[in-house]
């Protein structure tokens, strides 16, 4: 039941409007009551094939070798693909926006970094066929040590989950090995501070859980592309992850999708449309992959664990005055989107509070967990989770109401955020104070009597005079200008070209097609990373600003 | 693979089909017989997606025989609509009892099963009703509001 408070903010609201406020029918609602909505497995394909993949037993094990003749020779069997297979086998999502390392093969050739990676794909002519030759794929594991806890993980002489992490800490912006928030001078205030709060608190990964699970056929059209239905719920997304992979032009394939049955962020991978699209490749017959449900809750990347470490210096009469964070997010073996997540929640620190001195270092962390991935609010809900307990013990220190306390450090309009931005369109104030009404709790008169559109602003918009700024945990080998690349070695296998990782006109290094390519021998190292492109930025990459940090032009 | 001839009545109309030695259900409803209707969420009868009505019970097309259908009758959601509408098909649209559209075939079907041998049902059995059956965008309370709607709107006709 929705109830609007309209007395709130009503010179800053049109009303007279046609359809907000009012109750709709969803456009797409005839299709789900007559069962006739088509998700991407409501297509029928003659002679569709099926694919399910090896994977792996255990959280990290070295691959010596991958047996698949059995598997060939099984009932059925159409191919076996393994990580040779995939023209490009190496891949990290955000790639697209260009940010981040390469550092997740599609199929694992030299190493598994998480129980559930896929090691070789089966197609075959039914479901049951491909389940048991993937029965039948032998590999001949080298167990290696694990390590499942972030501060664990960062420690001096851990595992080393993702190769071209050694530290088991992403690299923001070329430079840091966390993401940095500075504002004011928190050990400053909190030697002048009346108490100091401080508590640690600890997310559990959270798995999506779609009714529908993630899946995408792939069939042969006959104008030279390939068509793929999708439950993804990043198309393009989807579309330019597969054309870098498989190192063919976007125009030759044909998305289908947005009707997804379920997403709530855990169908943005792009995992399954070019291995379907590749099986189509290979066979040049219509080719299925999609996740049964233990698939879909076992290697299905959840939101990702978070571990927050929260000090605040309060003075007496509740006000808080310095706040410091220490973050570790579980990024599981590989980035899929946890950096950018970071990135997200650290521009979302303090919490709707008006503190002059912000500290936080927070960490994107490999483990051999299963990787983690975007899911409602992801960056967010975690750390406001933390900030929002951390307000109710706060209070407890203090004495206070811990609704009067957060009315008195609330945002107000005009307030300065740590990020640099104002805040606008403040309401936390006037949402507490529903809550104590709904509550029956008594609130504290200036309580009562506060409004986000008073008392913000003046000295409490300004930039503190000094932030106290560090050099801590600088890193070498990494440049920022092609974004958070790796300096001095090459990736790329002779003769390849980069990938056509975007429709940027600038991005001029695509050269076609597959046939350039030649796969790695059998036994090479893993993939070192990217080479030292010129230290210019492209043209074009100064858009994403909020991921990178840089302003926009 | 063997396969066995089953004749039996879909929606009120007379079918007959070829079912795989083993298969079940969903798998033959959907790719040996065309109705897309129940969906694929679990394969392991936990969710309800699959939901469809086999002589006017609720079955779990998942983890039913195909073969058991022989000379039955199978109702799905994709049959619910005669020309126009269902009034629960209405009243699930009208109280926005469906989000991304996935889980409402077999929730569709787990409503009709109840309506129909029970006309007046109180909340308490139209929770009962759907509790093997899995949502997890919508929410519960619309879908219950928009079956309560319409055993209501049925008591008045």
């Amino acid at each position: 039941m929705i109830e609007f408070r309209k007395e709130f903010f009503a010179d800053e609201r049109d009303d007279n409007l046609n359809e907000i406020g009012k109750p709709t029918r969803r456009q797409d609602i005839l299709g789900h009551v007559t069962g006739r909505s088509p998700f991407f497995d409501d297509h029928l394909f003659e002679g569709l094939l099926h694919i399910r993949c090896a994977r792996s037993p255990h959280h990290h094990a070295k691959i010596r070798r991958i047996d698949i003749s059995a598997a060939e020779k099984m009932p059925g069997v159409i191919r076996v693909i393994i990580g040779r297979d995939v023209p490009r086998n190496l891949n990290t999502l955000l790639s697209l926006l260009d940010f981040g390392i390469d550092d997740e093969p599609l199929l694992a050739e030299t190493k598994v970094a998480y129980k559930g990676e896929p090691v070789a794909a089966v197609i075959a002519e039914t479901e049951a066929q491909a389940r048991a030759a993937v029965a039948q794929i032998r590999v001949d594991w080298d167990v290696i040590p694990h390590v499942l806890d972030v501060e664990e993980a960062i420690k001096p002489g851990a595992p080393v989950v993702c190769d071209v992490y050694p530290g088991n800490k992403f690299i923001y912006h070329g430079k840091f090995d966390h993401q940095k928030l500075r504002y004011g001078d928190v050990e400053e205030a909190f030697a002048r501070a009346d108490h100091i709060v401080e508590g640690r608190y600890q997310m559990s990964p959270i798995e999506q859980a779609p009714i529908e699970t993630c899946g995408a056929i792939a069939a042969p059209e006959i104008n030279d592309r390939f068509v793929c239905y999708t439950s993804t719920q990043a198309l393009f997304f989807s579309l330019g992850t597969a054309a870098k992979m498989l190192t063919i032009p976007s125009n030759r394939m044909h998305f289908i999708g947005g009707t997804v049955g379920g997403g709530f962020g855990g169908k943005v991978d792009s995992l399954h449309e070019p291995i379907a699209i590749l099986g189509a490749m290979l066979t040049g017959r219509p080719c299925k992959f999609a996740w049964d449900r233990e698939e879909e809750m076992q290697v299905g990347a959840p939101r990702g664990a978070e571990r927050w470490y929260i000090k605040d210096g309060v003075m007496r009469d509740g006000r808080i005055i310095a706040r410091k964070f220490t973050g570790y997010f579980d990024s599981g073996a590989y980035t899929r989107l946890s950096s950018y997540a970071i990135i997200k929640g650290v521009g979302h620190l303090p919490g709707p509070y008006t503190i002059p001195n912000v500290y936080a270092d927070v960490y994107c962390v490999y483990t051999n967990r299963t990787p983690a991935t975007a899911m409602r609010g992801f960056g967010i809900t975690g750390v406001d989770f933390s900030i929002e307990v951390h307000m109710d013990k706060v209070a407890d220190a203090v004495g206070m109401n811990p609704i009067d306390l957060r009315i008195l450090n609330s945002y107000r309009d005009g307030d300065m955020k740590a990020h640099r931005r104002e805040a606008k369109n403040c309401a936390l104030i006037e949402c507490c104070q529903v809550v104590a009404d709904k509550g029956g709790i008594g609130l504290m008169p200036a309580s009562r009597a506060a409004s986000s559109l008073r008392d913000g602003g003046g000295d409490r918009g300004r930039i503190p005079n000094r932030t106290a700024t560090d050099q801590n945990g600088l890193v070498n080998g990494y440049q920022s200008g092609n974004y958070g690349k790796k300096a001095g070695k090459s990736d790329l296998p002779s003769g390849m070209a980069l990938p056509p990782t975007t429709s940027r006109p600038a991005a001029s290094t695509y050269t076609p097609p597959a046939s350039s390519y030649t796969p790695p021998p059998a036994s090479s190292p893993p993939p070192a990373p990217l080479p030292a492109a010129a230290d210019t930025a492209r043209p074009g990459a100064m858009r994403f600003s909020s991921l990178s940090g840089f302003r926009r032009r | 693979m063997a396969k066995k001839p089953v004749t039996f009545k879909l929606n009120g109309s007379e079918r007959a089909a070829f079912v795989d030695d083993g298969q079940n259900l969903l798998e033959f409803l959907r790719r040996g017989v065309g109705d897309l209707s129940p969906k694929y969420g679990c394969g392991q009868g936990t969710c309800g997606a699959c939901t469809v009505l086999i002589d006017g019970q609720t079955h779990l097309a998942c983890i039913t025989l195909a073969e058991a259908v022989q000379g039955r009758h199978v109702e799905t959601a994709s049959g619910l609509a005669s020309g126009i509408v269902h009034p629960l098909q209405e009243a699930f649209m009208e109280n926005f009892a469906a989000q991304c559209g996935y889980c409402t075939p077999g929730m569709l079907m787990s409503a009709k099963a109840l309506l129909d041998r029970n006309p007046s049902p109180t909340r308490e059995d139209v929770i009962e009703a759907i509790s093997g059956n899995l949502c997890r965008c919508t929410g519960y309370e619309p879908i219950i509001e928009a079956i309560l709607a319409t055993s209501k709107a049925r008591a008045r006709a």
